[in-house]
């Protein structure tokens, strides 16, 4: 019903092993999916650690959740904000993340980035443009 | 309005669902409706019967287990969480071959998606915790 369709955005802003935030942030996500919804995911502080590329768990024996961000698109979650300065603050770029695409049914399944940029005065905005925020 | 309220942190380590509850019961006084109050991470460990505090401290699950009693709250407890931290109902002791339940009284054990319906049919979802 279109009536229901809200704009959700779930905030990350922990390390992914340290705490169990970010998978059972995860976990909310791929099952919200189910739920036709206009879904958002930001990504800032340490929850941009999340989606570091090449995450490896094996001496701290943790599960590694990584490779389901990849999924992500899949899922239909197609739009994930990362905070410039909290990759700034960490000393990461965007090539130290993931690239995480989706395919535009549209046009032809072509490949679009999943992930946007912005600055922390644009996440503002952002954020300000749902109606709920899950906040991780 | 109506809210639905989201605990994230377990009882006594963290004031999560302290402020959670009180905030729940005023709510409640002011005639707004709670939807559901959905526990999540830790903030399923606040519905073990089993909890034992000391008798001059509050106790923070029956607290829950009475206010929904007193104004037929939902309390719902997520499956995946609880099944991680040990939070037994009947329908899981089976399920998982378990050889007790702790589930207090007024709480259910649910999936995530009950977290989701919560937020579409919410005016308001109140996160509880850090």
């Amino acid at each position: 019903m279109a009536e229901d369709i809200k704009k959700l955005m779930y905030v990350n802003r922990r390390a992914p092993y340290g705490t169990i935030y970010a998978w059972e942030s995860l976990e909310v996500v791929l099952i919200g999916a189910a739920f036709d919804q206009d879904v958002s995911l930001a990504f800032m502080d340490d929850g941009v650690y999340q989606l570091m590329k090449g995450q490896n768990t094996e001496a701290a024996g943790m599960k590694n959740f990584s490779p389901t961000y990849s999924a992500l698109g899949d899922y239909e979650v197609t739009k994930i904000y990362v905070e410039k300065e909290s990759l700034e603050e960490r000393g990461l770029t965007l090539d130290d993340l993931q690239h995480l695409v989706w395919e535009d049914e549209d046009d032809d399944w072509a490949e679009r980035d999943s992930i946007h940029l912005v600055s922390r005065a644009e996440l503002a905005d952002v954020m300000a443009e749902h109606d709920m925020m899950f906040n991780f | 309005m109506k809210l639905t309220i989201q605990v994230n942190e377990g009882p006594y380590q963290h004031q999560a669902s302290d402020s959670a509850y009180h905030f729940t019961k005023a709510a409640l006084e002011k005639g707004h409706e709670i939807f559901r109050v959905f526990f999540y991470h830790d903030g399923v460990n606040n519905g073990t019967r089993l909890t034992t505090p000391p008798q001059d401290d509050r106790n923070v699950v029956n607290r829950w287990s009475e206010l929904s009693k007193e104004h037929d709250l939902d309390l719902v407890i997520c499956v995946a969480a609880a099944q991680r931290r040990g939070i037994v109902d009947d329908g899981e002791a089976e399920r998982n071959g378990k050889d007790a339940t702790n589930i207090a009284d007024g709480f259910r054990i649910s999936g995530l998606g009950q977290l989701i319906e919560g937020a579409v049919q919410s005016d308001r979802l109140v996160v509880f915790g850090d």
